[in-house]
């Protein structure tokens, strides 16, 4: 898969020596790259090697140690996320990104409609045309292929799949350029994890949006990512497209992980 | 009913708080009145009465009152209801003011749950009781959270709700305590008032003033503030409507209260507003059920 | 015929004359003195006076025979009364190591120095009713110490600072916190925290503090010492250079000593949770320490996880005057809201049987 960048354009997500400890203990060290427009990118790695902590740190959801992350503005304006007010932190998050958890119920509201939880970001956002709302909500399902008849039910009654297809659909109703996904496919049925992965996969490209993916499956990082960053105890001991670091792996334990995987 | 004392017969400071205490409220209050809407932390006292029966705005009506003030208390609109009865016997004992049904007399108005039907002028204040301030909090139980959420002005979470309403029955399902937003800024609870008065909340001349004492908040609507009631553009904001008038002095286009007349399903609508309903019938209006009955209150009054 | 439904100020009289009667009893009885209630009612008098936050016994038991007996009635009434009183100055903290000790036991040494006192406890009594109270029988007198002793001993938890087992005390940062006077805000600080619990009521502080004991943020306490007895009050006179002792006031005090937190820099110690209450009351004591220690989980870097941990929530719900106010106040009349509610449920149960007769026609057809 051949990432769309276009060679004249600016990053969006620059990323200079991040650094995160947990008092003594290292989360990630020195973590450098630059995340463009339309780009999806792959941080694997196993438990324990600091892909959480490093997404964590990215999506502004933990402060860094060191080090600096910043981010294109729909203005333009290339901006460091640790000098954002809070305001300005959760406008960003509502609007601009998106982020799916590996668990479903964390990012969805359990005890309101299906509809309410992909209208919730419009409305935030100032939408107060009930039609309206509904109407994107409606279509957002079928997007994501949610059975539009089930837009009044709760998520409770959804299968896992389908909740992660609604959570997917609550994130991009306001058309984010950048999506964190932290093992979006982890948990489900392989049948529900292929189909799913199609779905980012063909709306990621037809949005252009930028993705970075944390997934220890590299089968994941094969279908979705143009680039991977592969990561061993807190810092990047790889990286580089995707096709060419997992057909070619340069370093031992690249070798070691992919050589891990069953080849089909 | 309406005598005023010589001198209040109590051991008590005039409207028993102390003066210390009054001018902490007071500067509460002018707070409140600069940023209409925003809920204004106060060191609520301890009251002769239980907290959730009035004790926030107590204090407010203790700390605005002067001698020459003609307070009105009333209650579910009414002004012979038990609890409108004690705070206004308090008030009468501690403070030696005048009291009176009128609205038109009144210069103070506490009140619990109604706003009156008569229009208020510049010269009054409405002193509402508040049970629970915060507009937010059944959807986040969390101080630490709302307060947040309204310092950045993150509201989305209200229109969620309606949006649920509006999902499951067809239309928003709230009928009292319809949260509305101030001067296009901060989300307010207008006290658990029928929504039907939420519309004379907007651009009113009179000064009106939330107090909830358990909570520790005041807050605040000055004179021709502009409130909006919350709600959708194709589903917009609409107050209840009675299918018939008052059955004792006719009026429509007012709060009626359902009175169950026997143990066989006969039941009659009467004005919420007493004092409103009584004037009417002053001025010679009868309701369809008016002949049959004696006067509603006059028994328990005397 | 159309009844008025509302209450009248005749009916509130009237309801209010039949409660003085009732709070008088068979006017045959001889009436409840005060007196009596200060003497023979005295942990009840105490409970009062605690949760009441005024240090006045004789106002106390008077509120207990005005509530006819409902203590947190009585409470209440002590603290509207409170309510109106100037506030001149504020004392010095008390030394309780400088206690005239009436009751002292430590659960975690079997002899200290000034020894372990009894004092009138319940503990080891037989939990059997007495009949001969139904008499006038008088008790026997009790022994008196042959040498009372100084009166002062060193506190449990100053002989373990000393070796330094456990946390010091805090260095007070400037002027307290007021929870009477300044509006609570989230997180509150430990020390208007405290207040709010030596406020609290017994039950409620009593349940989370067997939480904790229960799992529910265990942090295996021990009662390093427990004291009751009189201390000096004093104030600070602006001009003098010696402090003007103002009277005396009887307290209970808890020290409970938790389980220790260290990490590489910090040697492990133990942990302190602490209760003080006016008059005698230890149970309530003793629960304030487990809740206040619970309520460190923060502080001391601990998973929050617990009700007894969650301070927005403890002191939130803690204060009975504001709990029984407010559960209470469902009484007062909601007619306005309630005829909302009806006239809203109405319209839905209206359309919904329009719903289903539309259906059932469309099924028919």
């Amino acid at each position: 898969m051949s990432a769309p960048i276009d060679p004249g354009e600016a990053p969006l997500l620059s990323v200079e020596r991040l650094t995160r400890f947990y008092g003594e203990r290292l989360g990630c060290r020195d973590v450098s790259f630059d995340l463009y427009p339309g780009e999806v990118l792959a941080v694997v790695g196993e438990s324990g090697s600091g892909k959480t902590t490093l997404l964590n740190c990215l999506a502004a959801r933990m402060k860094l140690s060191s080090g600096a992350v910043r981010y294109r503005m729909r203005d333009g304006e290339m901006r460091d996320l640790a000098a954002l007010g809070e305001a300005e932190r959760r406008f960003l998050m509502r609007t601009d990104w998106g982020f799916v958890h590996q668990n479903p119920a964390d990012g969805l509201r359990m005890n309101v409609s299906a509809g309410a939880n992909v209208g919730e970001r419009l409305m935030a956002i100032g939408e107060r045309n009930y039609g309206e709302i509904r109407g994107s909500a409606h279509d957002w399902l079928s997007r994501v292929e949610v059975p539009t008849d089930r837009i009044d039910d709760s998520p409770r009654a959804f299968s896992g799949g389908m909740r992660q297809r609604l959570q997917i659909a609550r994130n991009l109703v306001t058309a984010p350029r950048l999506v964190f996904m932290d093992e979006p496919t982890g948990g489900l049925d392989v049948s529900v994890q292929a189909r799913l992965l199609d779905l980012i996969r063909a709306l990621v490209a037809e949005l252009r949006m930028a993705a970075l993916v944390v997934t220890h499956d590299l089968a994941v990082a094969r279908l979705l990512s143009h680039r991977i960053m592969v990561m061993k105890e807190g810092r990047v001991v790889e990286e580089g497209l995707t096709d060419r670091v997992l057909d070619d792996p340069q370093r031992p334990y690249t070798q070691l992980l992919v050589s891990s995987i069953l080849q089909v | 009913m309406s005598t005023a004392q010589e001198k209040p017969e109590t051991p008590y400071n005039f409207a028993y708080l102390d003066e210390q205490t009054k001018r902490m409220i007071r500067r509460a209050i002018l707070k409140a009145v600069a940023i209409p809407g925003y809920q204004v932390p106060f060191a609520s006292r301890e009251m002769p009465m239980p907290y959730g029966w009035g004790t926030g705005g107590v204090q407010v009506t203790a700390s605005l009152i002067g001698p020459d003030d003609v307070l009105k208390v009333i209650d579910q609109g009414a002004d012979d209801t038990t609890n409108a009865v004690s705070i206004r016997s308090f008030f009468a004992k501690v403070a030696g003011v005048k009291t009176t049904t009128h609205t038109k007399e009144a210069s103070l108005i506490q009140t619990r749950h109604r706003v009156p039907e008569m229009p208020l002028s510049e010269n009054q204040i409405l002193v509402y009781q508040v049970p629970i301030p915060e507009p937010l909090r059944f959807l986040e139980p969390r101080e630490t959270e709302t307060r947040l959420m309204h310092a950045l002005e993150e509201y989305g979470l209200m229109h969620v709700k309606l949006y649920e309403d509006i999902a499951r029955h067809g239309h928003i399902a709230t009928t009292y305590a319809y949260p509305v937003k101030v001067e296009g800024r901060y989300v307010m609870d207008p006290s658990p008032i029928p929504k039907f008065d939420n519309p004379k909340l907007t651009n009113s001349p009179a000064l009106q003033l939330f107090g909830a004492g358990r909570e520790k908040r005041i807050y605040a609507l000055p004179p021709y503030t502009r409130v909006e009631s919350l709600d959708f553009e194709d589903h917009p904001f609409r107050v209840q409507e009675f299918s018939e008038p008052c059955g004792l002095c006719g009026a429509s286009g007012v709060y009626l209260d359902e009175v169950i007349l026997d143990d066989h399903g006969g039941r009659m609508f009467v004005c919420s507003d007493t004092d409103h309903c009584e004037g009417r019938r002053e001025a010679g209006h009868r309701g369809h059920l008016a002949g049959a009955m004696g006067a509603p209150g006059a028994e328990a009054a005397e | 015929m159309y009844v008025a439904v509302k209450g009248g100020e005749a009916a509130i009289a009237n309801a209010h004359r039949l409660l003085a009667e009732r709070r008088r009893g068979d006017p045959a009885v001889p009436a409840l003195t005060v007196d009596q209630i200060l003497q023979q009612l005295s942990l009840a008098v105490d409970r009062v006076m605690g949760e009441g936050s005024l240090y006045d016994r004789r106002l106390a038991a008077l509120a207990i025979k005005q509530a006819r007996g409902d203590l947190v009635e009585a409470i209440f009434l002590v603290r509207a009364y409170r309510t109106t009183l100037p506030r001149f100055g504020a004392s010095l903290p008390v030394d309780t190591g400088k206690m005239a000790v009436e009751r002292r036991i430590s659960a975690t040494f079997k002899d200290l120095p000034g020894g372990q006192v009894l004092g009138p406890t319940f503990d080891y009594t037989h939990r059997l009713l007495d009949p001969d109270l139904e008499g006038e029988a008088e008790p026997e007198p009790a022994a008196t110490a042959e040498d009372p002793g100084e009166g002062a001993m060193a506190r449990v938890t100053d002989l373990l600072g000393e070796a330094g087992l456990i946390e010091p005390d805090p260095e007070s940062d400037g002027e307290p916190g007021d929870l009477t006077r300044e509006p609570l805000s989230f997180p509150a600080p430990r020390e208007v925290r405290l207040q709010a619990l030596a406020r609290g009521d017994e039950g409620f502080l009593l349940a989370l503090g067997y939480s904790t004991q229960r799992g529910f943020a265990r942090s295996h306490p021990f009662a390093a010492e427990i004291r009751m007895g009189e201390v000096e009050v004093e104030i600070e006179v602006p001009g003098m250079d010696f402090s003007v002792p103002l009277g005396r006031l009887k307290v209970t005090e808890c020290q409970m000593v938790n389980q220790f937190r260290g990490s590489a820099a910090a040697p492990p110690q133990f942990t302190r949770g602490y209760g003080l209450v006016f008059g005698h009351a230890e149970r309530k004591a003793m629960a304030m320490a487990l809740c206040d220690r619970a309520l460190r989980a923060r502080e001391l870097g601990e998973d929050e996880t617990a009700p007894a941990q969650d301070g927005e929530f403890v002191i939130s719900h803690c204060d009975n005057v504001q709990a029984t106010g407010f559960v209470e106040h469902l009484k007062l009349p909601h007619y306005v809201d309630f005829q909302a509610e009806l006239e809203l449920i109405r319209r839905l149960r209206a359309e919904f049987e329009d719903r289903e007769g539309g259906q059932e026609r469309e099924a028919a057809e």
